[in-house]
């Protein structure tokens, strides 16, 4: 009997941490994560703009303005995690040379690039009523566009280099560089006097809004969390076919898609 | 109880207070740029299976 990866299937191949560090073994796993990971996605974001849109009550100072927050704050947060996630991987690509571990970086990017735009248009559309603005050069509003090029230049750098492993290694010094944004952009409304309301939500307080209003938040949040990874799998599964198409893994995925 | 609707009526729910042009403007703009994602991803994996399919097409023969 064989293993996915070609290798004889013993127990500790099979129960290995590393296992599942090797394109062949991932793809398939992937692709059976993507349908629960995609599903959960799609419960937890309409259960969360039900709760937000239809059952939150109006806000006192803003009024009906404040229920943009209820993708806001997900996306923001997405825009951010994703790209520690990101920087994670390419450090993990850059220290042990795998080559996993770099398509996972490269698969982030662009879902953490739209959650960065979709961040920053939504703040727009909320200060242009709340601040009389769409934009305003400070602090956090401007480390959040500073984002959105780390990810455009990410994957433009990558996208300029031939030789993958090089697009590899070029890509993950930016990103590694890059990380020390991500909390410049979550501790600017406290070190830097801004127009952007300090966090919704801490750990260490009681949440300064109605109960409904943090449900509805958390769960589009933990919604965009679930369509992130559904997204960064399926781009990642993309990614492996097309660099190691010369494999026997490939070959073999390729007949047994012809046959299904 | 989490049934019970805030609105009194659809149209106020649609005028959203008079903030309707920045809520569901924010609303169908992330709705898009999701729906874009994922068009684009299926779009990807069909051309990668294609191009493996005649790669490993011209292999064999």
């Amino acid at each position: 009997m064989q293993s996915p990866a070609g290798r004889p299937d013993s127990p500790r191949t099979r129960f290995s941490w590393t296992y599942f560090a090797s394109p062949a073994t991932f793809y398939p796993l992937a692709g059976k994560m993507i349908p629960w990971f995609a599903a959960a996605a799609a419960l937890l974001c309409a259960a969360g703009i039900y709760v937000g849109l239809l059952v939150a009550p109006t806000d006192a100072t803003q009024g009906d303005s404040y229920r943009i927050i209820f993708i806001h704050v997900g996306a923001a947060w997405m825009s951010m995690f994703l790209y520690v996630v990101m920087a994670f991987w390419s450090a993990v690509g850059l220290a042990w040379n795998t080559r996993l571990a770099s398509m996972m970086a490269s698969a982030l990017a662009p879902t953490g690039a739209l959650f960065t735009f979709l961040a920053l248009w939504t703040g727009a559309l909320w200060g242009k009523p709340t601040w009389g603005t769409w934009w305003v050069w400070d602090a956090r509003l401007t480390s959040e566009l500073i984002l959105l090029f780390l990810y455009i230049g990410f994957m433009a750098l990558q996208a300029a280099i031939d030789d993958p492993r090089r697009a590899d290694r070029a890509g993950a010094v930016l990103a590694i560089v890059g990380v020390i944004n991500v909390p410049i952009i979550y501790f600017s409304v406290q070190w830097w006097n801004t127009l952007h309301q300090g966090s919704s939500i801490s750990m260490t307080r009681a949440p300064s809004m109605a109960t409904t209003m943090v449900v509805g938040m958390l769960l589009v949040a933990l919604g965009f969390w679930m369509y992130s990874i559904a997204a960064v799998l399926s781009r990642a599964r993309s990614i492996m076919l097309e660099r190691e198409r010369r494999t026997d893994w490939v070959t073999s995925e390729v007949k047994k898609q012809a046959a299904a | 109880m989490i049934w019970n609707t805030y609105w009194s009526s659809i149209d106020a729910f649609f005028a959203m207070g008079g903030y309707g042009l920045y809520v569901w403007g924010s609303y169908a703009v992330t709705a898009a740029g999701l729906t874009i994602e994922i068009a684009l991803l299926a779009a990807r994996r069909r051309r990668t299976l294609r191009m493996l399919a005649q790669l490993h097409g011209q292999d064999h023969r």
